[in-house]
Protein backbone atom coordinates (compact mmCIF):
# COMPACT_ATOMS: atom_id res chain seq x y z
CA UNK A 1 0.00 0.00 0.00
CA UNK A 2 1.24 3.34 -0.85
CA UNK A 3 1.16 5.65 2.10
CA UNK A 4 -1.00 8.62 0.38
CA UNK A 5 0.19 11.63 1.93
CA UNK A 6 -3.05 14.08 2.51
CA UNK A 7 -1.98 16.50 5.05
CA UNK A 8 -1.31 20.14 4.44
CA UNK A 9 2.55 18.95 4.70
CA UNK A 10 2.87 17.61 1.26
CA UNK A 11 2.33 20.61 -0.70
CA UNK A 12 5.03 22.29 1.01
CA UNK A 13 7.92 23.44 -1.36
CA UNK A 14 10.34 20.82 -0.29
CA UNK A 15 9.76 18.59 -3.19
CA UNK A 16 9.24 21.42 -5.08
CA UNK A 17 12.49 23.20 -4.88
CA UNK A 18 14.20 19.84 -6.22
CA UNK A 19 12.14 19.25 -8.75
CA UNK A 20 12.91 22.87 -10.38
CA UNK A 21 16.21 22.23 -9.94
CA UNK A 22 16.55 19.31 -11.76
CA UNK A 23 13.95 20.85 -14.69
CA UNK A 24 16.33 23.99 -14.60
CA UNK A 25 19.56 22.00 -15.43
CA UNK A 26 17.83 19.99 -18.04
CA UNK A 27 16.04 22.49 -19.85
CA UNK A 28 18.89 24.67 -20.23
CA UNK A 29 21.14 22.09 -21.19
CA UNK A 30 18.27 21.31 -24.24
CA UNK A 31 18.40 24.70 -24.56
CA UNK A 32 22.16 24.97 -25.09
CA UNK A 33 22.01 22.20 -27.57
CA UNK A 34 18.87 23.38 -29.80
CA UNK A 35 21.23 26.50 -30.37
CA UNK A 36 24.19 25.14 -31.06
CA UNK A 37 23.59 24.62 -34.38
CA UNK A 38 22.63 28.50 -35.03
CA UNK A 39 25.81 29.12 -32.70
CA UNK A 40 27.99 27.29 -35.52
CA UNK A 41 26.30 28.96 -38.55
CA UNK A 42 26.91 32.12 -37.00
CA UNK A 43 30.31 31.65 -36.46
CA UNK A 44 31.23 30.50 -39.77
CA UNK A 45 29.21 33.30 -41.68
CA UNK A 46 31.16 35.71 -39.20
CA UNK A 47 34.74 33.98 -40.05
CA UNK A 48 34.32 33.86 -43.85
CA UNK A 49 32.80 37.42 -43.72
CA UNK A 50 35.60 39.06 -41.41
CA UNK A 51 38.34 37.25 -44.07
CA UNK A 52 36.74 38.39 -46.86
CA UNK A 53 34.67 41.06 -46.39
CA UNK A 54 37.54 43.59 -47.81
CA UNK A 55 37.00 42.27 -51.73
CA UNK A 56 33.78 42.56 -52.29
CA UNK A 57 32.63 45.15 -54.53
CA UNK A 58 30.60 45.48 -57.37
CA UNK A 59 33.81 44.91 -59.68
CA UNK A 60 33.99 41.75 -57.89
CA UNK A 61 30.89 40.47 -59.20
CA UNK A 62 31.07 41.78 -62.75
CA UNK A 63 34.90 41.40 -63.63
CA UNK A 64 36.49 38.32 -64.86
CA UNK A 65 39.79 37.58 -62.97
CA UNK A 66 43.29 39.02 -63.58
CA UNK A 67 46.53 38.24 -63.27
CA UNK A 68 46.59 34.53 -62.02
CA UNK A 69 43.36 35.41 -59.82
CA UNK A 70 45.15 37.76 -57.75
CA UNK A 71 42.91 40.37 -59.10
CA UNK A 72 40.15 41.20 -60.74
CA UNK A 73 36.41 39.20 -60.42
CA UNK A 74 35.29 36.54 -60.64
CA UNK A 75 31.99 36.93 -63.11
CA UNK A 76 32.51 33.72 -64.95
CA UNK A 77 32.91 32.16 -62.19
CA UNK A 78 29.56 33.12 -60.55
CA UNK A 79 27.64 32.26 -64.15
CA UNK A 80 29.58 28.97 -64.87
CA UNK A 81 27.77 27.79 -61.49
CA UNK A 82 24.68 29.43 -62.29
CA UNK A 83 24.84 27.45 -65.99
CA UNK A 84 25.81 24.31 -64.12
CA UNK A 85 22.88 24.12 -61.82
CA UNK A 86 20.34 25.55 -64.00
CA UNK A 87 20.76 22.99 -67.27
CA UNK A 88 21.14 20.45 -64.27
CA UNK A 89 17.94 21.21 -62.69
CA UNK A 90 16.24 21.40 -66.50
CA UNK A 91 17.62 17.89 -66.74
CA UNK A 92 16.78 16.52 -63.23
CA UNK A 93 13.44 17.87 -62.38
CA UNK A 94 11.55 16.33 -65.27
CA UNK A 95 12.88 12.71 -64.71
CA UNK A 96 12.37 13.42 -61.40
CA UNK A 97 8.56 14.20 -60.98
CA UNK A 98 7.77 11.93 -64.09
CA UNK A 99 9.62 9.38 -61.51
CA UNK A 100 7.50 10.65 -58.45
CA UNK A 101 4.49 10.25 -59.78
CA UNK A 102 4.83 6.90 -60.83
CA UNK A 103 6.25 5.71 -57.42
CA UNK A 104 3.00 8.04 -56.04
CA UNK A 105 0.15 7.29 -58.70
CA UNK A 106 0.88 4.23 -60.48
CA UNK A 107 3.30 1.53 -58.88
CA UNK A 108 1.44 -0.98 -56.85
CA UNK A 109 2.82 -2.42 -53.74
CA UNK A 110 5.38 -5.07 -54.66
CA UNK A 111 8.67 -6.49 -55.77
CA UNK A 112 9.09 -3.71 -58.27
CA UNK A 113 8.48 -0.93 -56.08
CA UNK A 114 10.41 -2.20 -53.37
CA UNK A 115 13.60 -2.35 -55.43
CA UNK A 116 13.00 1.01 -57.13
CA UNK A 117 12.78 2.61 -54.01
CA UNK A 118 16.20 0.72 -52.56
CA UNK A 119 17.53 1.95 -55.88
CA UNK A 120 16.66 5.36 -54.91
CA UNK A 121 17.43 5.31 -51.55
CA UNK A 122 20.65 3.77 -52.04
CA UNK A 123 21.74 6.26 -55.17
CA UNK A 124 20.96 9.16 -52.35
CA UNK A 125 23.57 7.37 -49.66
CA UNK A 126 26.35 6.99 -52.83
CA UNK A 127 29.46 9.90 -51.84
CA UNK A 128 29.29 12.67 -54.22
CA UNK A 129 33.16 12.21 -55.36
CA UNK A 130 31.94 8.72 -57.08
CA UNK A 131 29.47 10.57 -59.31
CA UNK A 132 32.10 12.61 -60.39
CA UNK A 133 34.38 9.47 -61.21
CA UNK A 134 31.01 8.01 -63.02
CA UNK A 135 30.93 11.10 -64.97
CA UNK A 136 34.12 11.05 -66.16
CA UNK A 137 33.85 8.02 -66.88
CA UNK A 138 30.99 7.74 -68.96
CA UNK A 139 30.05 11.44 -70.24
CA UNK A 140 33.65 12.73 -70.69
CA UNK A 141 35.56 9.49 -71.60
CA UNK A 142 33.10 7.11 -73.31
CA UNK A 143 30.45 9.49 -74.51
CA UNK A 144 32.94 11.91 -75.45
CA UNK A 145 31.50 15.01 -74.04
CA UNK A 146 35.06 16.22 -72.95
CA UNK A 147 35.40 18.27 -69.27
CA UNK A 148 31.97 20.65 -70.24
CA UNK A 149 28.82 22.10 -69.01
CA UNK A 150 27.03 19.33 -70.42
CA UNK A 151 28.90 16.66 -68.73
CA UNK A 152 28.68 18.13 -65.12
CA UNK A 153 25.42 19.28 -65.57
CA UNK A 154 24.61 15.51 -66.52
CA UNK A 155 26.77 14.40 -63.60
CA UNK A 156 24.69 16.61 -60.67
CA UNK A 157 21.64 15.67 -62.35
CA UNK A 158 22.55 12.24 -61.63
CA UNK A 159 23.34 13.23 -57.83
CA UNK A 160 20.07 15.21 -57.10
CA UNK A 161 18.25 13.00 -58.73
CA UNK A 162 17.09 10.90 -55.52
CA UNK A 163 16.45 14.06 -53.69
CA UNK A 164 13.96 15.53 -56.51
CA UNK A 165 12.42 12.34 -56.19
CA UNK A 166 11.78 11.97 -52.94
CA UNK A 167 10.24 16.11 -52.24
CA UNK A 168 8.39 15.63 -55.15
CA UNK A 169 6.75 12.02 -53.76
CA UNK A 170 6.59 13.53 -50.49
CA UNK A 171 4.86 16.85 -52.20
CA UNK A 172 2.34 14.70 -54.40
CA UNK A 173 1.49 12.15 -51.13
CA UNK A 174 0.43 15.18 -49.41
CA UNK A 175 -2.72 15.96 -51.99
CA UNK A 176 -5.51 14.29 -50.05
CA UNK A 177 -7.07 11.57 -51.30
CA UNK A 178 -10.55 13.54 -50.89
CA UNK A 179 -9.15 15.66 -54.16
CA UNK A 180 -8.75 12.50 -56.34
CA UNK A 181 -11.77 11.06 -55.00
CA UNK A 182 -14.01 13.65 -55.84
CA UNK A 183 -11.91 14.10 -59.31
CA UNK A 184 -12.75 11.15 -60.21
CA UNK A 185 -16.01 11.39 -59.16
CA UNK A 186 -16.32 13.59 -61.96
CA UNK A 187 -15.86 10.90 -64.76
CA UNK A 188 -12.14 12.48 -64.93
CA UNK A 189 -9.47 9.61 -65.62
CA UNK A 190 -7.01 9.19 -63.88
CA UNK A 191 -4.23 11.13 -65.70
CA UNK A 192 -6.93 14.03 -65.84
CA UNK A 193 -7.02 13.35 -62.17
CA UNK A 194 -3.10 13.85 -61.73
CA UNK A 195 -2.67 16.75 -64.07
CA UNK A 196 -5.57 18.92 -63.21
CA UNK A 197 -5.67 18.20 -59.55
CA UNK A 198 -3.11 16.20 -58.03
CA UNK A 199 -0.18 18.10 -59.80
CA UNK A 200 -1.43 21.85 -59.52
CA UNK A 201 -1.66 20.93 -55.55
CA UNK A 202 1.91 19.37 -55.24
CA UNK A 203 3.23 22.38 -57.20
CA UNK A 204 4.80 24.25 -54.33
CA UNK A 205 5.99 21.52 -52.72
CA UNK A 206 7.57 20.28 -55.56
CA UNK A 207 8.76 23.76 -56.35
CA UNK A 208 10.24 24.21 -52.76
CA UNK A 209 12.36 20.87 -53.41
CA UNK A 210 13.47 21.98 -56.13
CA UNK A 211 15.20 25.33 -55.18
CA UNK A 212 16.53 23.21 -52.26
CA UNK A 213 18.21 20.84 -54.69
CA UNK A 214 19.55 23.44 -56.46
CA UNK A 215 21.40 25.03 -53.29
CA UNK A 216 22.44 21.71 -52.59
CA UNK A 217 23.96 21.10 -56.29
CA UNK A 218 25.52 24.65 -56.26
CA UNK A 219 27.78 23.86 -53.64
CA UNK A 220 28.74 20.26 -54.96
CA UNK A 221 32.59 20.25 -55.45
CA UNK A 222 33.39 16.44 -55.94
CA UNK A 223 30.90 15.70 -58.60
CA UNK A 224 32.20 18.50 -61.20
CA UNK A 225 35.78 18.48 -60.61
CA UNK A 226 36.19 15.84 -62.76
CA UNK A 227 33.67 16.29 -65.67
CA UNK A 228 33.22 20.36 -65.80
CA UNK A 229 35.03 22.20 -63.82
CA UNK A 230 37.99 24.40 -65.89
CA UNK A 231 40.73 26.62 -63.31
CA UNK A 232 40.39 29.18 -65.74
CA UNK A 233 38.51 30.17 -68.70
CA UNK A 234 38.77 33.21 -70.56
CA UNK A 235 35.13 33.97 -70.62
CA UNK A 236 31.36 32.27 -69.97
CA UNK A 237 31.30 29.13 -72.58
CA UNK A 238 29.84 29.84 -75.91
CA UNK A 239 28.67 25.94 -76.34
CA UNK A 240 27.50 22.56 -73.88
CA UNK A 241 30.46 21.46 -74.45
CA UNK A 242 32.91 23.84 -73.31
CA UNK A 243 34.79 23.16 -69.75
CA UNK A 244 33.16 26.27 -67.18
CA UNK A 245 34.49 27.79 -63.72
CA UNK A 246 32.41 27.06 -61.05
CA UNK A 247 32.32 28.91 -57.25
CA UNK A 248 33.09 25.44 -55.15
CA UNK A 249 35.66 24.37 -57.45
CA UNK A 250 36.88 27.95 -57.68
CA UNK A 251 37.63 27.83 -53.89
CA UNK A 252 39.08 24.42 -54.16
CA UNK A 253 41.54 25.27 -56.73
CA UNK A 254 42.90 28.53 -55.33
CA UNK A 255 42.83 27.25 -51.58
CA UNK A 256 45.08 24.22 -52.58
CA UNK A 257 46.82 24.24 -56.06
CA UNK A 258 47.14 27.81 -57.14
CA UNK A 259 50.65 29.53 -57.65
CA UNK A 260 49.60 32.17 -55.21
CA UNK A 261 47.35 30.35 -52.26
CA UNK A 262 48.78 33.58 -49.51
CA UNK A 263 47.81 36.10 -51.87
CA UNK A 264 44.36 34.68 -52.67
CA UNK A 265 43.45 34.45 -49.47
CA UNK A 266 41.11 37.25 -49.39
CA UNK A 267 39.50 35.71 -52.94
CA UNK A 268 38.52 32.51 -51.72
CA UNK A 269 36.76 33.88 -48.55
CA UNK A 270 35.14 36.76 -51.29
CA UNK A 271 33.77 33.71 -53.44
CA UNK A 272 32.65 31.73 -50.57
CA UNK A 273 30.62 34.17 -49.28
CA UNK A 274 29.33 34.78 -53.15
CA UNK A 275 28.26 30.55 -52.85
CA UNK A 276 26.94 30.88 -49.38
CA UNK A 277 24.63 33.99 -50.23
CA UNK A 278 23.60 32.61 -53.64
CA UNK A 279 22.53 28.90 -50.68
CA UNK A 280 21.11 30.67 -48.44
CA UNK A 281 19.22 32.96 -50.67
CA UNK A 282 17.75 29.93 -52.59
CA UNK A 283 17.21 28.31 -49.39
CA UNK A 284 14.93 31.31 -48.12
CA UNK A 285 13.19 31.43 -51.75
CA UNK A 286 12.10 28.09 -50.76
CA UNK A 287 10.52 28.59 -47.30
CA UNK A 288 9.40 31.76 -48.43
CA UNK A 289 7.07 29.47 -50.71
CA UNK A 290 6.66 26.64 -48.37
CA UNK A 291 5.32 29.63 -45.75
CA UNK A 292 2.85 30.97 -48.29
CA UNK A 293 1.50 27.39 -49.49
CA UNK A 294 0.82 26.47 -45.89
CA UNK A 295 -0.67 29.71 -44.74
CA UNK A 296 -3.14 29.23 -47.93
CA UNK A 297 -4.09 25.65 -47.39
CA UNK A 298 -7.11 25.05 -45.70
CA UNK A 299 -7.66 21.08 -45.91
CA UNK B 1 -46.88 9.31 -55.95
CA UNK B 2 -46.72 8.55 -60.04
CA UNK B 3 -44.71 5.15 -60.41
CA UNK B 4 -41.56 5.47 -61.43
CA UNK B 5 -38.92 2.91 -63.04
CA UNK B 6 -35.90 1.28 -62.02
CA UNK B 7 -32.82 3.11 -62.51
CA UNK B 8 -30.75 0.92 -60.78
CA UNK B 9 -31.32 -3.07 -60.15
CA UNK B 10 -28.98 -5.36 -57.99
CA UNK B 11 -29.26 -8.73 -58.20
CA UNK B 12 -27.02 -10.82 -55.88
CA UNK B 13 -24.78 -8.37 -55.46
CA UNK B 14 -21.42 -9.09 -53.22
CA UNK B 15 -18.68 -7.02 -52.81
CA UNK B 16 -14.91 -8.36 -51.38
CA UNK B 17 -12.24 -6.50 -49.75
CA UNK B 18 -10.36 -9.69 -49.83
CA UNK B 19 -11.19 -12.72 -48.29
CA UNK B 20 -13.51 -10.49 -46.52
CA UNK B 21 -16.96 -9.91 -47.71
CA UNK B 22 -18.39 -6.20 -47.12
CA UNK B 23 -21.49 -6.80 -48.64
CA UNK B 24 -23.32 -9.88 -48.93
CA UNK B 25 -25.81 -11.12 -51.85
CA UNK B 26 -27.91 -7.96 -52.22
CA UNK B 27 -31.06 -7.81 -53.82
CA UNK B 28 -32.39 -4.38 -54.20
CA UNK B 29 -34.06 -1.83 -56.63
CA UNK B 30 -33.48 1.81 -57.07
CA UNK B 31 -36.49 3.80 -58.65
CA UNK B 32 -35.54 7.20 -60.79
CA UNK B 33 -36.54 10.40 -59.50
CA UNK B 34 -37.09 9.27 -55.86
CA UNK B 35 -34.68 9.31 -53.27
CA UNK B 36 -33.52 6.09 -51.21
CA UNK B 37 -31.72 6.24 -47.81
CA UNK B 38 -29.29 3.26 -47.21
CA UNK B 39 -29.23 3.20 -43.29
CA UNK B 40 -27.49 1.25 -40.68
CA UNK B 41 -25.12 0.73 -38.10
CA UNK B 42 -21.22 1.76 -38.35
CA UNK B 43 -19.38 -1.01 -41.15
CA UNK B 44 -22.90 -2.48 -41.88
CA UNK B 45 -21.10 -2.01 -45.83
CA UNK B 46 -23.97 1.11 -46.44
CA UNK B 47 -21.42 2.88 -47.68
CA UNK B 48 -19.40 -0.22 -50.14
CA UNK B 49 -22.49 -0.30 -51.59
CA UNK B 50 -23.40 2.92 -52.37
CA UNK B 51 -19.72 2.87 -54.14
CA UNK B 52 -20.33 0.02 -56.10
CA UNK B 53 -23.15 2.19 -57.87
CA UNK B 54 -20.76 4.21 -59.55
CA UNK B 55 -17.34 1.39 -59.48
CA UNK B 56 -15.49 3.88 -56.65
CA UNK B 57 -14.69 0.73 -54.95
CA UNK B 58 -12.81 -0.14 -57.83
CA UNK B 59 -9.86 2.12 -56.56
CA UNK B 60 -9.37 0.05 -53.66
CA UNK B 61 -7.19 -2.67 -55.41
CA UNK B 62 -8.30 -5.88 -53.29
CA UNK B 63 -11.73 -5.01 -53.76
CA UNK B 64 -13.48 -7.59 -55.98
CA UNK B 65 -17.58 -7.89 -57.11
CA UNK B 66 -19.72 -10.69 -57.71
CA UNK B 67 -23.37 -10.81 -59.24
CA UNK B 68 -25.10 -8.06 -61.09
CA UNK B 69 -25.46 -4.01 -60.35
CA UNK B 70 -28.13 -3.24 -63.66
CA UNK B 71 -27.90 0.53 -64.25
CA UNK B 72 -30.39 0.79 -67.38
CA UNK B 73 -30.59 -2.76 -67.68
CA UNK B 74 -26.68 -2.62 -68.16
CA UNK B 75 -24.31 -4.31 -66.00
CA UNK B 76 -21.75 -2.03 -64.80
CA UNK B 77 -19.37 -4.61 -63.73
CA UNK B 78 -19.22 -5.50 -67.57
CA UNK B 79 -15.65 -5.63 -68.97
CA UNK B 80 -16.83 -2.99 -71.50
CA UNK B 81 -18.26 -0.78 -69.52
CA UNK B 82 -16.49 2.73 -69.63
CA UNK B 83 -15.97 3.48 -65.65
CA UNK B 84 -15.40 7.45 -66.86
CA UNK B 85 -19.21 7.71 -68.37
CA UNK B 86 -20.59 5.90 -65.68
CA UNK B 87 -19.03 8.50 -63.17
CA UNK B 88 -19.86 10.82 -65.05
CA UNK B 89 -23.66 10.08 -64.96
CA UNK B 90 -23.65 8.84 -61.45
CA UNK B 91 -21.82 11.57 -59.52
CA UNK B 92 -21.17 11.45 -55.83
CA UNK B 93 -21.03 14.12 -52.94
CA UNK B 94 -18.65 12.72 -49.94
CA UNK B 95 -18.91 13.03 -46.33
CA UNK B 96 -16.53 15.67 -46.08
CA UNK B 97 -16.93 18.91 -48.50
CA UNK B 98 -14.21 18.15 -50.35
CA UNK B 99 -13.76 20.94 -53.23
CA UNK B 100 -10.50 21.68 -55.18
CA UNK B 101 -8.37 24.22 -54.03
CA UNK B 102 -9.29 26.25 -56.77
CA UNK B 103 -11.92 29.20 -57.12
CA UNK B 104 -15.41 28.42 -56.98
CA UNK B 105 -15.97 28.38 -60.98
CA UNK B 106 -13.40 26.87 -61.44
CA UNK B 107 -14.69 23.96 -58.90
CA UNK B 108 -17.96 23.73 -60.96
CA UNK B 109 -16.29 24.12 -64.37
CA UNK B 110 -14.10 20.96 -63.73
CA UNK B 111 -16.69 17.88 -64.94
CA UNK B 112 -17.49 19.91 -68.12
CA UNK B 113 -14.12 21.27 -68.96
CA UNK B 114 -13.11 17.46 -68.85
CA UNK B 115 -15.99 16.45 -71.25
CA UNK B 116 -13.90 19.40 -73.97
CA UNK B 117 -16.45 22.31 -73.27
CA UNK B 118 -14.21 25.32 -73.97
CA UNK B 119 -16.44 28.40 -74.88
CA UNK B 120 -16.55 30.69 -72.09
CA UNK B 121 -19.93 31.74 -72.61
CA UNK B 122 -21.18 27.94 -72.39
CA UNK B 123 -18.93 27.19 -69.23
CA UNK B 124 -20.15 30.60 -67.89
CA UNK B 125 -23.83 29.46 -68.04
CA UNK B 126 -23.58 26.18 -67.01
CA UNK B 127 -21.63 27.35 -64.10
CA UNK B 128 -24.72 29.55 -63.25
CA UNK B 129 -26.97 27.21 -63.53
CA UNK B 130 -25.55 24.67 -61.60
CA UNK B 131 -25.03 26.95 -58.89
CA UNK B 132 -28.50 28.02 -58.81
CA UNK B 133 -29.57 24.28 -58.49
CA UNK B 134 -27.47 23.67 -55.85
CA UNK B 135 -28.96 27.28 -54.37
CA UNK B 136 -25.76 28.49 -53.90
CA UNK B 137 -25.86 30.82 -56.47
CA UNK B 138 -26.87 33.93 -54.43
CA UNK B 139 -24.45 33.84 -52.08
CA UNK B 140 -21.12 33.67 -54.50
CA UNK B 141 -21.96 35.36 -57.51
CA UNK B 142 -20.11 37.87 -56.66
CA UNK B 143 -17.00 36.14 -55.65
CA UNK B 144 -16.77 33.46 -58.67
CA UNK B 145 -13.15 33.65 -58.25
CA UNK B 146 -12.48 33.15 -54.66
CA UNK B 147 -10.97 30.14 -53.94
CA UNK B 148 -13.80 27.34 -53.13
CA UNK B 149 -11.75 26.57 -49.68
CA UNK B 150 -12.81 29.96 -48.20
CA UNK B 151 -16.62 29.44 -48.11
CA UNK B 152 -18.21 28.28 -45.25
CA UNK B 153 -18.05 23.72 -44.64
CA UNK B 154 -22.59 24.31 -45.84
CA UNK B 155 -21.52 26.12 -48.67
CA UNK B 156 -18.38 24.09 -49.60
CA UNK B 157 -20.74 20.95 -49.46
CA UNK B 158 -23.58 22.85 -51.59
CA UNK B 159 -20.30 23.69 -53.88
CA UNK B 160 -19.67 19.82 -54.51
CA UNK B 161 -23.33 19.13 -55.26
CA UNK B 162 -22.91 22.10 -57.95
CA UNK B 163 -19.91 20.26 -59.33
CA UNK B 164 -21.81 17.13 -59.14
CA UNK B 165 -24.43 18.95 -60.84
CA UNK B 166 -22.46 20.52 -63.72
CA UNK B 167 -21.76 17.05 -65.02
CA UNK B 168 -25.66 17.01 -65.73
CA UNK B 169 -25.75 13.41 -63.89
CA UNK B 170 -28.94 11.07 -63.61
CA UNK B 171 -28.36 10.13 -60.45
CA UNK B 172 -25.84 11.36 -57.47
CA UNK B 173 -24.50 9.34 -54.95
CA UNK B 174 -24.49 11.07 -51.64
CA UNK B 175 -21.64 9.57 -48.75
CA UNK B 176 -23.55 11.28 -45.33
CA UNK B 177 -23.34 14.45 -47.12
CA UNK B 178 -24.46 16.14 -43.62
CA UNK B 179 -22.30 14.73 -40.81
CA UNK B 180 -19.87 16.98 -41.34
CA UNK B 181 -22.36 20.10 -40.55
CA UNK B 182 -24.26 21.99 -38.48
CA UNK B 183 -27.67 21.39 -38.12
CA UNK B 184 -28.95 24.82 -39.95
CA UNK B 185 -26.42 23.83 -43.18
CA UNK B 186 -28.12 20.21 -42.94
CA UNK B 187 -31.27 21.41 -42.84
CA UNK B 188 -30.57 23.41 -46.30
CA UNK B 189 -29.21 20.64 -47.84
CA UNK B 190 -31.92 18.44 -46.92
CA UNK B 191 -34.19 20.97 -48.31
CA UNK B 192 -32.01 21.03 -51.56
CA UNK B 193 -32.27 17.11 -52.06
CA UNK B 194 -36.00 17.38 -52.21
CA UNK B 195 -36.01 19.84 -54.76
CA UNK B 196 -33.15 18.13 -56.69
CA UNK B 197 -35.20 14.66 -56.44
CA UNK B 198 -37.45 16.02 -59.13
CA UNK B 199 -34.40 15.92 -62.01
CA UNK B 200 -32.15 13.29 -60.29
CA UNK B 201 -32.61 10.12 -58.73
CA UNK B 202 -30.61 10.29 -55.29
CA UNK B 203 -29.22 8.04 -53.01
CA UNK B 204 -28.31 8.83 -49.96
CA UNK B 205 -26.15 6.67 -46.98
CA UNK B 206 -26.61 8.44 -43.69
CA UNK B 207 -26.24 7.59 -40.13
CA UNK B 208 -29.18 10.20 -39.10
CA UNK B 209 -32.36 7.84 -38.94
CA UNK B 210 -34.37 11.53 -38.75
CA UNK B 211 -32.92 12.36 -42.17
CA UNK B 212 -33.82 8.87 -43.39
CA UNK B 213 -37.15 9.14 -42.68
CA UNK B 214 -37.92 13.43 -43.05
CA UNK B 215 -36.68 12.83 -46.75
CA UNK B 216 -36.10 9.62 -48.61
CA UNK B 217 -39.43 7.96 -50.05
CA UNK B 218 -37.47 4.17 -49.86
CA UNK B 219 -35.01 3.10 -46.97
CA UNK B 220 -32.63 0.26 -47.32
CA UNK B 221 -31.71 -1.11 -43.68
CA UNK B 222 -27.71 -2.86 -43.61
CA UNK B 223 -26.89 -5.04 -40.80
CA UNK B 224 -23.13 -6.57 -41.05
CA UNK B 225 -23.27 -6.81 -44.88
CA UNK B 226 -26.64 -7.84 -45.50
CA UNK B 227 -29.97 -6.19 -46.59
CA UNK B 228 -32.50 -6.64 -44.09
CA UNK B 229 -35.29 -4.39 -44.97
CA UNK B 230 -36.08 -2.39 -47.95
CA UNK B 231 -39.27 -0.67 -49.00
CA UNK B 232 -41.28 2.16 -48.15
CA UNK B 233 -39.56 4.64 -45.85
CA UNK B 234 -43.43 4.96 -44.43
CA UNK B 235 -43.16 1.49 -43.62
CA UNK B 236 -39.90 0.63 -42.20
CA UNK B 237 -40.79 3.71 -39.79
CA UNK B 238 -43.72 2.72 -38.80
CA UNK B 239 -44.50 -0.86 -39.45
CA UNK B 240 -40.81 -2.14 -40.10
CA UNK B 241 -41.56 -6.50 -40.55
CA UNK B 242 -37.84 -7.25 -39.23
CA UNK B 243 -37.11 -7.36 -35.42
CA UNK B 244 -33.25 -6.21 -36.32
CA UNK B 245 -34.68 -2.83 -37.99
CA UNK B 246 -37.35 -2.18 -35.35
CA UNK B 247 -34.26 -2.50 -32.77
CA UNK B 248 -32.36 0.42 -35.16
CA UNK B 249 -34.94 2.43 -35.76
CA UNK B 250 -36.18 2.88 -32.39
CA UNK B 251 -32.52 3.06 -31.10
CA UNK B 252 -31.95 0.21 -29.06
CA UNK B 253 -28.52 -0.39 -31.00
CA UNK B 254 -26.71 1.40 -33.48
Amino acid sequence: MYNIDTTKESFKKVHKKKRNIRQGFFLSLIRMLGFSGAITLFVILLFVFYNGFQVLSWEFITQPPLEAMTRGGIFPVIMGTILLTSLCMLIVIPIGVVTAIFLAEYSKPGYMLKSVMMSIYTLAGVPSVVFGLFGLGVFVVMLNFGMSLLAGSITLAIMILPYIISTSEEALKAVPYSFREASLACGATKWQTIRKVVLPTAMPGILTGAILGTAKVSGETAPIMFTAAAFFTSGIPRSLFEPVMALPYHIYVLATAGTHIEETRPIQYGTAIVLITLVLGMNLLGIIIRLKQRKKRAW
Amino acid sequence: MVESKNIFEIKNFSIWYGNFQAVKDINLSIKSNRITAIIGPSGCGKSTLLRALNRMNDLIISSRATGQMLFHDVDIYDKDTDVIELRRRVGMVFQKPNPFPSSVYENVAYGPKLRGIKKKSILDGIVEQALIKADLWKEVKDKLNDSGLSLSGGQMQRLCIARSLAQEPEVILFDEPTSALDPISTAHIENLLQELQKTVTIVIVTHNMQQAARISHYTAFMYIGELIEFGDTNTIFVNPVNKLTEEYITGRFG
